[in-house]
């Protein structure tokens, strides 16, 4: 089962140093591979970089900042391949950010007739 | 409980077995038809289907011999019909497949399969109390799975419309099913943390029926029963975890107590209390299972509140309470669990054992008089002491900030009722 762990982080008083936090991150990431379990993950542009694009009743309107302004912004986030939510609740457990901030998981919805995902591995089944 | 109800030509005898059957099997049964089909909701039809026969065959046909492994076969039969039924058959074939196999291997087979039964309705309790899961939506799925509480009943004694439960109930399955929360019991790694989230749940299932709050007495007296009766079921599974004796022994000794708590609609304290009007006998058992856990020597929270309700419970009188023992016990709960009500209950105990001055001392350290400035029991403990310590005119400005602060009808008139000794004796 794929889940989708959301990392959020406070961008001005960051609880730890950027150098430190991309070793752990690189650390746990190696774990994750070799278990099996990686399928992707990336570090986003800070919240301050956001731009939200809305559109209208056909009008397309840009705006600064991300879509919810929030004191923790979502700063990266893996795709994971776990056995079921206890296995994903490790993982998370595990990230740096959890220490840090928090890690949101999420399941990754089965939608009928979906081709997109890519996913490097066996996909397994519940 | 159920929604049919039996046939009035029906023999009371027969319908009222189904009724007995319902309470001791429904968790149980249910437990396993959740292993097999994968479906909490699929799980539950087929048992309310397999019932509602029951209450229609029974009374004509009597009772079969052996009536768990009837509804047991019924309801299977059940799943089936209705996993033939739906429309989406092609993707339920799997699910199919595993229940056809499992009945190849003989329904009389699984019955006598203790083990895997016993294991059923762990993991149940353990998925019901997920930590993942919100704690009112565990208590909610734990009385309406396990217990078999309809909905209506378990809306009414957590005092929330009967729609707002159901959605509840319909949001927990769904992620259940959706997040991928495993139906087992825990692996060992994982256990400790997950049998004190089950154990908190059900203590907070005996604590929302014991709390004088508000509510139906009769519901709430359900409640207290359902938290006692699922303990024992824990205790029984899980023999040698002392933590789940430690909690079905302290519900146990709370609920001794419950005829002598009120009198004239007034809460009595315990120091007042009719002790002819408490349960020996279930006080020997909490205080029987207090010991068999303590010799495990691995204490826990629940374990040591028990021992100092057996303590409560077992003095003669008030005044031969064993304090010095209970402040001991109290010292060590803080270590383990250093809240604030804790230590407030130590001092209070430090108080019996020595003067009240040495427990005022403990109540009056600022870090706790700022933690605690809003809550009632505080001030009214502070107040208790400073009137043993003959301060009526502080004892007086206590009971008036813990009058103002309480909450519950009941606890003010008794707090009114003491503010009134020290005002006099001014």
């Amino acid at each position: 089962m794929l889940y989708m762990f959301l990392l959020y982080w406070d961008e001005e008083n960051p609880p730890a140093e950027p150098a430190v936090a991309i070793e752990e991150h690189f650390a746990f990431a190696r774990e994750a591979r070799s278990r099996g379990a990686y399928v992707c993950s990336e570090a986003l542009g800070g919240a301050s970089n956001a731009t939200t694009v809305r559109v209208r009743d056909g009008q397309t309107m840009v705006t600064d900042g991300p879509f919810a302004e929030t004191k923790e912004a979502m700063g990266g986030f893996y795709l994971l391949d776990c056995q079921d939510l206890d296995e994903a609740l490790e993982y998370a457990a595990k990230m740096p950010d959890a220490k840090y901030a928090g890690v949101e998981v999420r399941p990754v919805m089965d939608v009928p007739g979906w081709e997109y995902t890519t996913i490097q591995g066996e996909r397994r089944a519940m | 409980m159920l929604n049919n109800s039996p046939k009035s030509a029906a023999p009371e005898a027969a319908s009222s077995s189904v009724e007995r059957v319902f309470r001791e099997e429904h968790g149980r049964i249910l437990a396993m038809l959740i292993r097999v089909y994968r479906d909490f909701d699929l799980a539950e039809e087929a048992l309310q289907d397999a019932f509602a026969v029951a209450l229609d065959r029974w009374p004509l046909d009597g009772a079969p011999a052996n009536p768990g492994a009837w509804i047991t076969t019924t309801a299977r039969r059940k799943a089936v019909d209705r996993l033939r039924r739906d429309r989406a058959f092609v993707e339920k074939r799997a699910q199919l497949e595993t229940a056809a196999s499992l009945d190849a291997q003989g329904a009389e087979a699984e019955t006598d399969d203790m083990t895997e039964l016993q294991d059923d309705r762990l993991r149940l309790i353990f998925t019901c109390c997920h930590p993942a899961l919100a704690l009112e939506a565990q208590v909610a799925l734990t009385l309406r799975t396990l217990s078999g509480l309809s909905t209506a009943e378990i809306a009414r004694a957590f005092l929330v419309p009967e729609p707002t439960m159901a959605q509840r109930l319909v949001r927990v399955k769904r992620k259940i099913r959706e997040a991928g929360i495993p139906y087992r019991v825990p692996p060992a790694h994982l256990l400790p943390e997950r049998l004190n989230a089950a154990l908190a749940a059900l203590y907070l299932v005996f604590n929302e029926g014991y709390s004088a709050t508000s509510g139906d007495e009769l519901v709430r007296r359900e409640l207290c029963a359902e938290a006692v009766r699922l303990a024992r079921v824990l205790c029984d599974l899980m023999p040698d975890e002392p933590e789940a004796l430690g909690l079905l022994a302290l519900m146990l000794l709370h609920d001794a107590r419950r005829d002598a708590r009120m009198a004239h609609g007034e809460l009595v304290p315990l120091e007042a209390q009719d002790r002819s009007a408490w349960r020996p006998e279930q006080i020997e058992e909490g205080a029987t299972l207090v010991e068999r856990a303590l010799r495990m020597r691995r204490a826990g929270p629940y374990q040591i509140q028990a021992a100092i309700a057996a303590l409560h419970c077992q003095a003669p009188s008030a005044d031969d309470t064993d304090w010095a023992q209970i402040a001991a016990l109290y010292g060590e709960l803080l270590r383990l669990l250093p809240t604030p009500v804790v230590a407030l209950n130590r001092a209070v105990a430090v108080a019996m054992a020595q003067t009240p001055d040495d427990g005022l001392r403990l109540l009056d350290e600022p870090a706790l008089a700022s933690t605690l400035a809003g809550y009632q029991h505080y001030h009214s403990a502070r107040a208790d002491l400073l009137r043993r310590a003959s301060r009526p005119s502080e004892a007086a400005a206590a009971y008036r900030r813990a009058i103002a602060l309480a909450t519950n009808a009941v606890e003010r008139a008794y707090l009114q009722r003491r503010l009134s000794e020290v005002a006099d004796t001014r």
